[in-house]
């Protein structure tokens, strides 16, 4: 099912999830946004690669860092970039889903950057489009945001240079987190030497050792040895879901402060994905602390999403 | 009433245990004789059913046909058909239709819709709760007087169990069965797939067995509370099968009955993010699907049912959980059942059975056998005759099969319903 990602030649034609990809593709996605660095850098920040070519962000749930990160991406391959908002716009008005793609498709766009609240809607998307057009999951319901794992893979490689040795622990709300799920996925398949995954028994998904992880529900057990850290937001209504106490206890259990993280390696790097609450997950001191990678991976999320939009569009054999 | 006289085929009747090559004569829309031919009868129509298996009409405890209310999906004109073409003379039809069948004029409707259709043996099963919202008793009596052969709350769960109980009671003072589904809806959680490896690996909402079990469960300390006659339907998980082998070991009055894929799909058969896979309650894992074969070879289980639930494209057009959940089913029964005489689960008899006399029980229905004097329903079909399903060998409106494309065993050659010959294979 999932090389619906890939073309006859296994090259990426959309990036919908990171589940059933090969290692030397992501390693490949990697080099790719290695070399895209430097166009930060230049002092016209722009790379001919799409020029002509028309990309629309569709974006039915709210996002500010992801869709502007995918913005700059798509303005920096010199491509024309659409940014719809339809949380509350055409499917309000009772348009299905398909209905607004078809509406879009007829006015000649090349890529779709899907974010979506229901899992498999990018996955849909793909399947019902013009073969022509590709399709970058920028994050559907809890199933997968493959973007955000791979910019997240980028910032470690900068900084630990080689995945094999390294412990990586997932804290907080597995269950809900499609940032996990790719997380948990490009971590194995880059080949890390151990993924755990911390968080109370509410807030994980049934068998998720099938996944290829460890389980901890004590973060002081879980952090130690630990390489890389990767905090995920809680969400408030994880509170009125009975899912938790309050955040309070939750702080106190599972956020990350100063003295937990001397627990992990002395040279651990925190990572968060974004929007971080301050004294909910995660301590102010460490966020904006020296450890703490969180804005790195910001920057990151350009240079890997021009490399996914390159690289999806390079199947048409007509880049640039 | 055209005489039809059925020749050499081998007559498989659970009820009165004939497996054996035979005869049937009918006459008057009567089973009128199986050995010898009757003083002074004359086939007006001879079938040759040679290398075939003649046995009773198929009942089906669990369909929906989707009239009244949303015929887009499809009418009573389309599935009867297909249900004729599968063997299955008799349906139950779930409740939640558009109006729900809990007034006796809804009950009428269904009956006329069923003559206009030519398949007059379709037995509604009435609301137990009005509107199916789980809040005040539907007027059982009425609707038992205009023709509904069971009550039940189709896939709505009653939340309150004073109301569940309070149900149960009534429907045991008329001496009615309860067809129940077991969803504890809290528990539910609005899952669309079993809570498991699958849904952990695509992120979708699901469905713990515990949602199923704690509702059984409940229910069955109602029975035993109130005597009720309960009828489980669309069983999907191992210790579902545990807890009705207890309660009838222990004694309670009651039966189950399993939808005939549960016992050949499981969460690893999903094509992710195919909404064809996509049914409530959903398919779970290789352990349940042993135990509920197990189930049914015991006799724990003693029906199989399709839960057909025929759906136009649209419904099934989008992500995944957005999508409307069940699978057209009818076509499929008789292929998927001896698919489990071919592995070995139940014997060809043991399966019809499940098909014909055990639902006829359920119902207490005069039907499901090859008794002289009942009224001619049956079925001669083929065992090894392979097809394969696309458009042009599909009947029902509904395409929504995770089958589709593939080629099955067994097909049925001729249906006879109420002595008439209602489907022939050409």
């Amino acid at each position: 099912m999932n090389n619906i990602q890939l073309n006859t030649e296994g090259k990426l034609k959309h990036f919908l999830s990171i589940d059933g990809l090969p290692k030397s593709l992501l390693t490949e996605l990697l080099d790719v946004a290695e070399s895209f660095v430097g166009v930060n850098d230049l002092q016209i920040k722009k790379v001919p690669l799409l020029r002509g070519k028309t990309i629309v962000n569709l974006f039915f749930e709210n996002s500010t860092r992801t869709r502007t990160t995918f913005e700059l991406a798509a303005k920096r391959l010199s491509a024309d970039v659409l940014s719809m908002s339809i949380a509350t716009s055409s499917t309000s008005k009772g348009e299905s889903l398909l209905d607004t793609i078809r509406n879009l498709e007829a006015m000649f766009v090349d890529m779709f950057v899907v974010r979506h609240g229901i899992s498999g809607a990018a996955h849909f998307i793909a399947q019902q489009t013009s073969p022509h057009i590709s399709v970058i999951n920028a994050g559907d319901g809890q199933h997968a945001h493959p973007t955000q794992a791979m910019l997240d893979m980028f910032t470690i490689r900068q900084i630990k240079k080689d995945f094999s040795s390294l412990k990586v622990a997932i804290i907080g709300d597995i269950l809900h987190s499609r940032v996990a799920r790719s997380q948990i996925q490009a971590l194995n398949t880059l080949g890390v030497a151990e993924v755990r995954v911390i968080a109370p028994k509410t807030l994980l998904p049934a068998h998720v050792e099938s996944m290829g992880v460890r389980v901890f529900h004590n973060l002081n057990a879980g952090l130690k040895d630990i390489d890389v850290i990767i905090m995920l937001r809680l969400q408030k209504e994880r509170m009125t879901s009975a899912l938790l106490p309050s955040e309070s206890e939750y702080f106190k259990c599972f956020g990350l402060t100063q003295d937990k993280l001397k627990i992990a390696k002395p040279d651990a790097i925190v990572m968060h994905p974004g929007p971080i609450n301050r004294g909910v997950e995660i301590e102010s001191k460490v966020a904006d602390g020296p450890q703490s990678v969180i804005l790195k991976q910001v920057s990151n999320g350009i240079a890997v999403r021009m490399a996914v939009m390159a690289m999806a569009m390079q199947k048409q054999g007509n880049v640039g | 009433m055209k005489n039809i006289y059925i020749k050499n085929g081998l007559l498989i009747d659970p009820v009165n245990k004939i497996n054996r090559i035979g005869n049937v004569y009918i006459s008057d829309g009567k089973i009128a004789s199986i050995t010898n031919e009757p003083a002074g009868f004359k086939a007006d129509e001879i079938i040759e059913a040679e290398n075939k298996v003649v046995s009773p009409g198929f009942i089906d405890l669990s369909t929906r046909l989707r009239e009244p209310g949303q015929s887009r999906k499809a009418t009573f004109r389309s599935e009867s058909a297909a249900a004729l073409s599968a063997g299955i003379t008799t349906m139950c039809l779930q409740p939640d239709t558009n109006p729900v069948i809990d007034t006796s004029a809804v009950a009428e409707l269904i009956k006329d819709l069923a003559k206009k259709a030519d398949y007059p043996k379709i037995y509604p099963i009435a609301a137990l709760t009005q509107k199916l919202e789980g809040t005040e008793l539907s007027s059982m009596l009425s609707l038992k007087q205009a023709g509904c052969v069971a009550v039940g709350n189709a896939n709505k769960p009653v939340r309150n169990l004073l109301i569940l109980r309070r149900a149960l009671e009534y429907a045991a003072s008329h001496d009615l069965l309860v067809m129940f589904r077991p969803n504890d809806y809290w528990l539910g959680n609005n899952g669309c797939v079993h809570e498991g490896f699958f849904a952990t690996r695509y992120g979708l909402p699901s469905i713990p067995e515990a949602a199923e079990t704690i509702a059984l469960a409940q229910c069955l300390e109602l029975v035993e509370l109130t005597g009720c006659r309960v009828h489980f339907g669309q069983l999907s998980c191992k210790r579902s099968v545990i807890k009705i082998h207890q309660a009838k070991k222990y004694g309670l009055q009651v039966s189950a009955d399993v939808a005939v894929h549960q016992l050949h799909l499981t969460e690893d058969d999903i094509i992710p993010f195919d909404s064809n896979y996509h049914v409530i309650p959903p398919l779970r894992t290789d352990t349940d699907l042993k135990y509920l074969r197990q189930g049914l070879a015991s006799g724990t289980i003693n029906s199989l049912c399709s839960d057909h639930q025929p759906h136009d494209i649209d419904a099934k057009l989008g992500a995944f959980p957005e999508t409307e959940s069940g699978i057209s089913a009818l076509e499929t029964l008789l292929p998927l059942m001896l698919k489990l005489v071919e592995d070995g689960v139940v014997s060809l008899e043991q399966g019809i059975a499940a098909l014909t006399s055990n639902p006829a029980r359920v119902l207490r229905i005069d039907s499901g056998a090859l008794t002289v004097g009942f009224s001619a329903d049956v079925c001669v079909f083929d065992p090894d005759l392979e097809w394969q399903i696309n458009a042009d060998t599909w009947k029902s409106q509904g395409n929504n099969t995770p089958f589709w494309g593939q080629t099955l065993k067994g097909k049925v050659i001729y249906a006879i319903q109420s002595g008439r010959l209602a489907y022939t294979n050409t």
